[in-house]
């Protein structure tokens, strides 16, 4: 319903409430444009999702917004301050938890915390990160023995090591068993109570319902829709897809008015094998935003 | 915009703090790999016992004995390997992890990283020297410096010689490639300078223009400044100069030092590609 959120707000403005203002955002890889005028809001204090296929631009977005890759053209504004010239001041109030690795692989989990908290203006005890991500039993392990999950789990303890302000999260929970995605959630959560402002990608839109205030989804390099996840692509949802058997095959029909269309079919006959009634749920419509799924509502696969 | 009452938020700790932690760091992280630790100890007497059983009866020129004017390149040539070519080494495979990656999104000086790499090998260097000199003065009854201003000469030399090792290692970390390349290429100019600067050889018996180019890099002068520190005094008479050239030695290694570490804070890449 709400729209608004894709009008361009200039920059600058009210940037009290925003982490994150981005306005006609490009990047081009060797020619091919990843992002093609991207617009983004990051509200100060609120979980925001960003979605997309692999290659729309997620990690190249994020990477900018950090500091650490140039952009070709547009305005970025994040906790102030433009990111391409900010300095250490402005990154300490950043936590990231990146894609790579973490510090030497021969330093156990507790040394390496130990180690990170040095280059903060304030840091979370090496013994509430370690309860706080579950690794507490391998406290001593080297890194180069910790399992996929675990070591994503090290690098979250790391990103939020510095009691960030913003908290940036590049598809955090890949390789996590679902007992330590649901811990992860919770402690998501937690921050997110503590005020601090999330900024998150991922490929899992579970992930994405349980977590984000908003979400937004990249596809040919802007933003194909902004909203919370239950109102993403408003106009695809009250499109539901009525179907049922006749002479033997499935007749399906997309319509904003089900009713109607229920009402034709029992005025011709008298009764409807196969009848459902489906409404598009946060995947089918993520899926048409990305353009993955072009028109075709495939209520068999549900 | 000024109306942002950010939280009285203090300054991140110093470049010189993280640098400092940095060292303890890296020592640990030297000490914790097995190979990397006894090949760097080892090498140097080994090349010392094999080069000394081969050519001991040799003299050099003014009759000073093999083993001792070969102490002079095998220590000089130790300390290379432990700061050029095993920085430059390491740096190429922790960029290549993505742990230079971690300490770019933490902020982290460059200048406290390359510290940290520096105390490493100023650490390393003094224990690989400290196994070294026993075996030449006792297996080969090679003399150590023979006062108190030829071991001043042999730390000083040995200190810069070290730093700009390390420098000269930052640098190499930036060829392009993957990190198996790089430290190919690595190994194998750190064999072309250990020839070219009169390691292996007398560095007089080997032709002008390699003469002149080791001279642009710092191993020619940190094995010329060994062989001032373990030589007798005469010997400066056979060197190239026609004696020992301290101040010139100070000059190219501290110059070494300090312009490339500008070059590096600028030139270093925390990943892979552009950046």
């Amino acid at each position: 319903m709400t729209t608004t959120e894709l009008a361009p707000l200039p920059v600058g403005s009210g940037t009290t409430s925003a982490a994150v203002t981005v306005r006609g955002l490009t990047k081009r890889y060797g020619g091919r444009p990843v992002l093609a005028g991207l617009d983004l809001d990051v509200r100060r204090g609120e979980c925001f999702a960003l979605l997309g296929p692999n290659g729309a631009g997620k990690t190249t977005t994020i990477e900018i917004l950090e500091g650490v890759r140039p952009r070709d053209g547009g305005d970025v504004v994040v906790l102030g301050e433009d990111p391409a010239v900010a300095g250490r001041g402005w990154r300490d109030r950043i936590g990231v938890v990146a894609q790579g690795e973490g510090g030497g692989a021969a330093l156990s989990v507790r040394e390496t915390l130990d180690h990170f908290a040095g280059y903060h203006a304030t840091s979370r005890s090496t013994a509430e990160l370690l309860s706080a991500v579950g690794l507490e039993e391998s406290a001593g392990v080297r890194v180069e023995r910790l399992s996929g999950g675990q070591r994503r789990r090290l690098a979250v303890a790391l990103g939020v090591q510095g009691r960030p302000e913003l908290l940036v999260l590049d598809e955090p929970t890949t390789g996590m068993d679902p007992v330590a995605r649901r811990r992860f959630w919770e402690l998501i959560r937690e921050l997110r109570s503590d005020g601090t402002t999330i900024l998150l990608t991922t490929h899992y839109l579970d992930e994405a319902a349980e977590l984000a205030d908003r979400v937004g989804v990249l596809a040919g390099g802007r933003l194909a829709d902004v909203a919370p996840p239950d109102e993403l692509g408003a106009a695809l949802r009250r499109q539901s897809t009525v179907s049922w058997l006749e002479d033997g095959a499935r007749r399906r029909v997309r319509t904003e008015e089900p009713g109607a269309v229920l009402r034709d079919l029992l005025a011709v006959h008298a009764e409807v094998p196969g009848l459902t009634v489906t409404r598009p749920g946060l995947e089918d419509v993520y899926l048409r935003l990305v353009g993955a799924v072009p028109t075709a509502a495939d209520g068999d696969l549900r | 915009m000024t109306a942002v009452p950010t939280s009285a938020r203090p300054a991140p700790p110093s470049a010189a703090r993280i640098g400092l932690s940095r060292v303890g760091l890296e020592l640990r992280l030297f000490f914790r790999e097995r190979q990397q630790v006894v090949f760097s100890f080892a090498y140097p007497p080994v090349m010392l016992v094999i080069f000394a059983s081969v050519l001991g009866a040799d003299e050099r020129p003014g009759g000073i004995p093999f083993a001792q004017y070969f102490l002079a390149g095998i220590a000089a040539t130790g300390i290379m390997l432990t700061s050029f070519q095993a920085v430059g080494t390491a740096i190429a495979g922790e960029r290549e992890s993505g742990q230079l990656e971690r300490l770019q999104l933490l902020g982290t000086p460059p200048v406290a990283y390359f510290a940290g790499k520096a105390g490493q090998v100023l650490v390393t260097a003094a224990a690989q020297l400290a196994l070294l000199l026993p075996v030449a003065r006792y297996g080969y009854d090679v003399p150590l410096p023979a006062d108190l201003a030829h071991w001043a000469t042999f730390l000083w030399v040995a200190a810069l010689g070290a730093l700009a090792g390390t420098v000269l290692g930052i640098a190499a970390s930036a060829l392009p490639g993957s990190a198996t390349a790089t430290t190919t290429a690595i190994s194998a100019l750190a064999i072309v300078l250990q020839f070219f600067s009169g390691v292996f050889f007398g560095f007089l018996e080997l032709p002008g223009w390699m003469q002149q180019a080791a001279a642009l890099f710092p191993l020619k002068w940190l094995t010329q400044g060994m062989r001032s520190a373990f030589l007798p005094e005469e010997a400066g008479a056979f060197e190239v100069a026609g004696g020992w050239e301290h101040g010139r030695t100070a000059l190219v290694l501290a110059a070494w030092v300090i312009i490339g570490v500008m070059v590096c804070m600028r030139t270093f890449r925390w990943r892979r590609g552009e950046g």
